[in-house]
């Protein structure tokens, strides 16, 4: 039974180490629904967070493939435990009539907030797990939208272990 | 001490204690060109084409098991080398691969022989690096080297662009390396080795199955200790071969495609299969639905991705082969058991009835030559003894089938990317290697002309290779599965214009032989092994039709082998003229 994991990963910040990763996902096949990736606090290392799907016997294979990685120190599929996800969306749309103040409503709804305004638009910054964010694009008034920006999904474990070097 | 990049390099290669390295220059190379020039103690072996230089270096690898190391330029010399080093990734075969790169300033700018060497190489590399800083090259040889050899071996490139060839750094070549996301699992897990070796002895219809690990793991000796102690049956991969003695009664032939009958019936009927060094290819296992249905499976590898990939395991062992079997073996030495003495006379028996079969029989009384016949020739007088590289066809599993290899890191060829072209050159690496030895080349008229201009490699530095080119003006392979999967339609498999290849062989210094008869065959062979400072092309004029059997079709079973010839009908020469 294929099932959504995200696999947390801590590897060098080395140039070409994100096409590796990206490179091994193609020539296997395996599907990447997200992929985000950002050096950390020890500007040695990078923090990736991918999320896929698949059997069982696939993630351990993508698990195992992407530890033989020389790039890869480190890695962990948060989903095996208690954890936090959490994905940002910029949105843009169109705001002008009364469907400033529905948007306005909807945003406070949602607990997310405007950052640019104009005389026709609006632009929000939306912070959540990606079902929440799916529902307020849902609950927005229909052909508003004019873009949206999706950050991929960042992830950590619950309690005090991290994933570490 | 301060030295240019391009002293740095040969230097390291010093320290590395490098003999030969194989190679072809080029514009964004010649500062190593030069500092190699100025030395005498790492040899350069100029190859003609750079698929040559990799295939040379991976020979070299294979037989010795020390890394090989090639020298290339960007550009083309990079790409050329692409097929040797996915050749060498798909057996694990340690080859360190340097090329020259444009100078940094140039890099993306589509500069004269600008290539991402390690965009276009990543896929098919263990790692790759691109140098950018002078003070890191040493520590990235290093490293190379390091990642190259050890673990589960595999090749590894080092782009080195020229304004780094010529930039200073003091010189120092680290002791050790360090690397905090790579550090190979050597030992096996105790608890599993003790549930691998209460398996084993439980078992009333065990197998051994094992490859390529056993050979580039220096694990032959063990193995074969153990297999003796047990009593059990045995069966080596394509690439296992002469990882256990092949005359030792133990020895049940090869498995897979067009393994022995007994060694697939075998993998059919365990009930406890002990899986070491292999990785379960498809080319093994045919239709996995069907593998090994009764057997409980024991996977000892190196590798962690390998195990569990295509077929379920109960007891996963990762470390080096020779590690984990020594750990075995002391293991079921302590335990004071025995195997199973009269379940596995029994075992025995059915096995010895399969091999009753004699199923590599094959017509010995036409008037053609047999290709079977050349190789069972060739076994007998050179002893068993040689160095056999092989290109890719049905040329290379008549060997495997039919020269018994008694001893590791003598038979070469490429069996994961089944490279044709391979052969040659793999095997010029094999002599230099291995001066005074001798060397064969088992290969098929399509094969060798895919390398064959390192025929004048071969001259420039008198290496007396001995070809043995199985010509049947098909490729052969190709034809078979046409024949049988394509009823007998030969699309683009008959190669029409061949060259004469005594001329060819003469017109590059060698000595050429044409072989029409079965009756000339061992006269030839011993003509051409007694000079045993020249290089020999024998060319034998082999039989059109023949197939090689028993054969395991993709998608069937072990049991389901097909054993002997259907009536083939495939057009002669003389039709097709």
């Amino acid at each position: 039974m294929s099932r959504r994991h995200i696999i947390s990963i801590l590897l060098e910040n080395e140039a070409g180490a994100l096409s590796r990763v990206a490179g091994l996902f193609s020539a296997r096949g395996y599907n990447i629904e997200s992929l985000t990736v950002a050096p950390t606090e020890d500007p040695t290392l990078s923090r990736m967070t991918l999320v896929t799907s698949g059997s069982e016997h696939v993630i351990e294979q993508i698990t195992k493939q992407l530890n033989k990685l020389i790039d890869v120190v480190r890695l962990v599929d948060l989903t095996e435990g208690a954890h936090i996800e959490r994905e940002m969306m910029l949105i843009k749309v169109r705001a002008a009539g009364e469907l400033r103040a529905e948007i306005k409503r909807l945003v406070d709804i949602f607990r997310g907030r405007i950052i640019d305004v104009t005389d026709a638009s609006y632009t929000m910054e939306l912070t959540g797990h990606g079902g929440k964010l799916d529902a307020f694009l849902e609950a927005l008034p229909q052909g508003t939208i004019i873009e949206t920006v999706r950050s991929g999904v960042s992830g950590i474990a619950r309690g005090e272990k991290g994933l570490q070097v | 001490m301060e030295l240019t990049g391009a002293e740095i390099f040969v230097k390291c290669l010093e320290d590395e204690g490098v003999e030969y390295i194989f190679g072809y220059p080029g514009g964004a190379a010649l500062h190593m060109y030069d500092a190699l020039y100025k030395q005498d103690r790492v040899k350069h072996i100029l190859v003609r084409h750079e698929q040559g230089a990799a295939h040379a270096a991976d020979g070299y690898a294979r037989s010795t098991g020390r890394p090989g190391v090639v020298l290339v330029t960007s550009g083309p010399g990079v790409t050329n080398t692409v097929t040797g080093i996915a050749t060498a990734y798909m057996d694990s075969i340690p080859l360190v691969v340097f090329s020259g790169q444009v100078p940094t300033a140039l890099i993306g700018d589509d500069a004269f022989q600008e290539v991402d060497a390690v965009g276009i190489t990543r896929p098919c590399v263990k790692h790759n690096f691109l140098v950018k800083d002078v003070r890191d090259l040493a520590p990235t040889i290093k490293k190379a080297f390091y990642i190259a050899a050890s673990g589960r071996p595999g090749p590894v490139l080092v782009d080195i662009p020229k304004d780094v060839t010529a930039q200073v750094a003091e010189y120092h070549y680290p002791d050790t390396v360090h690397l905090r996301s790579y550090a190979p699992v050597t030992k096996g897990h105790p608890a599993q080795v003790r549930k691998a070796a209460e398996l084993l002895l439980a078992a009333k219809r065990p197998m051994i199955y094992s490859g390529g690990g056993i050979v580039q793991g220096e694990a032959a000796a063990v193995l074969t200790e153990l297999v003796r102690l047990l009593g059990y049956p045995i069966t080596n991969t394509l690439m296992g071969l002469g990882g256990y003695p092949a005359t030792d009664p133990q020895f049940v032939g090869m498995l897979g495609m067009h393994g022995t009958y007994e060694a697939n019936m075998a993998m059919h009927e365990c009930d406890v299969l002990l899986a070491v060094g292999a990785r379960f290819d498809d080319r093994v296992t045919g239709d996995l639905a069907k593998f090994c249905p009764h057997a409980r499976i024991i996977h000892i590898d190196a590798d962690p991705a390998s195990i569990g990939k295509t077929v379920p395991v109960e007891v996963p062992i990762v470390g080096s082969a020779a590690s984990v079997l020594e750990d075995l073996m002391a293991q079921i030495k302590a335990s004071g058991r025995k195997p199973d003495a009269e379940a596995l006379a029994k075992w025995w028996e059915t096995i010895d009835g399969w091999r009753a079969l004699n199923c590599l029989a094959y017509d010995r009384n036409g008037e053609v030559i047999k290709p079977q016949y050349v190789l069972e020739k060739l076994y007998e007088l050179t002893g068993g003894d040689a160095f056999v590289t092989s290109d890719v066809g049905q040329h290379q599993m008549w060997t495997a089938q039919f020269y018994k290899f008694d001893r590791p890191r003598r038979w070469i060829n490429s069996g994961g990317l089944g490279t044709m072209g391979f052969g040659l050159p793999a095997a010029m690496g094999v002599q230099f290697a291995h001066p005074g030895e001798l060397v064969v080349c088992v290969t098929g008229e399509a094969s060798i002309q895919m390398c064959i201009q390192e025929l004048s490699t071969c001259r420039q530095y008198d290496l007396p290779i001995k070809i043995v080119n199985l010509n049947n003006r098909y490729m052969g392979m190709v034809r078979q599965w046409q024949e049988f999967f394509y009823d007998r339609r030969y699309s683009h498999s008959y190669m029409d214009a061949l060259p004469d290849f005594n001329k060819l062989a003469e017109s590059y210094g060698h000595v050429g032989m044409r072989i029409e008869k079965p009756a000339d065959v061992e006269g030839a062979l011993r003509e051409a092994l007694a000079m045993k400072d020249r290089l020999v092309f024998l060319d034998f004029i082999t039989d059109q039709t023949e197939n090689v059997y028993p054969m395991v079709a993709a998608g069937k079973g072990h049991h389901e082998m097909q054993l002997g010839p259907c009536a083939a009908v495939v057009p002669t020469d003389r039709e097709l003229a």
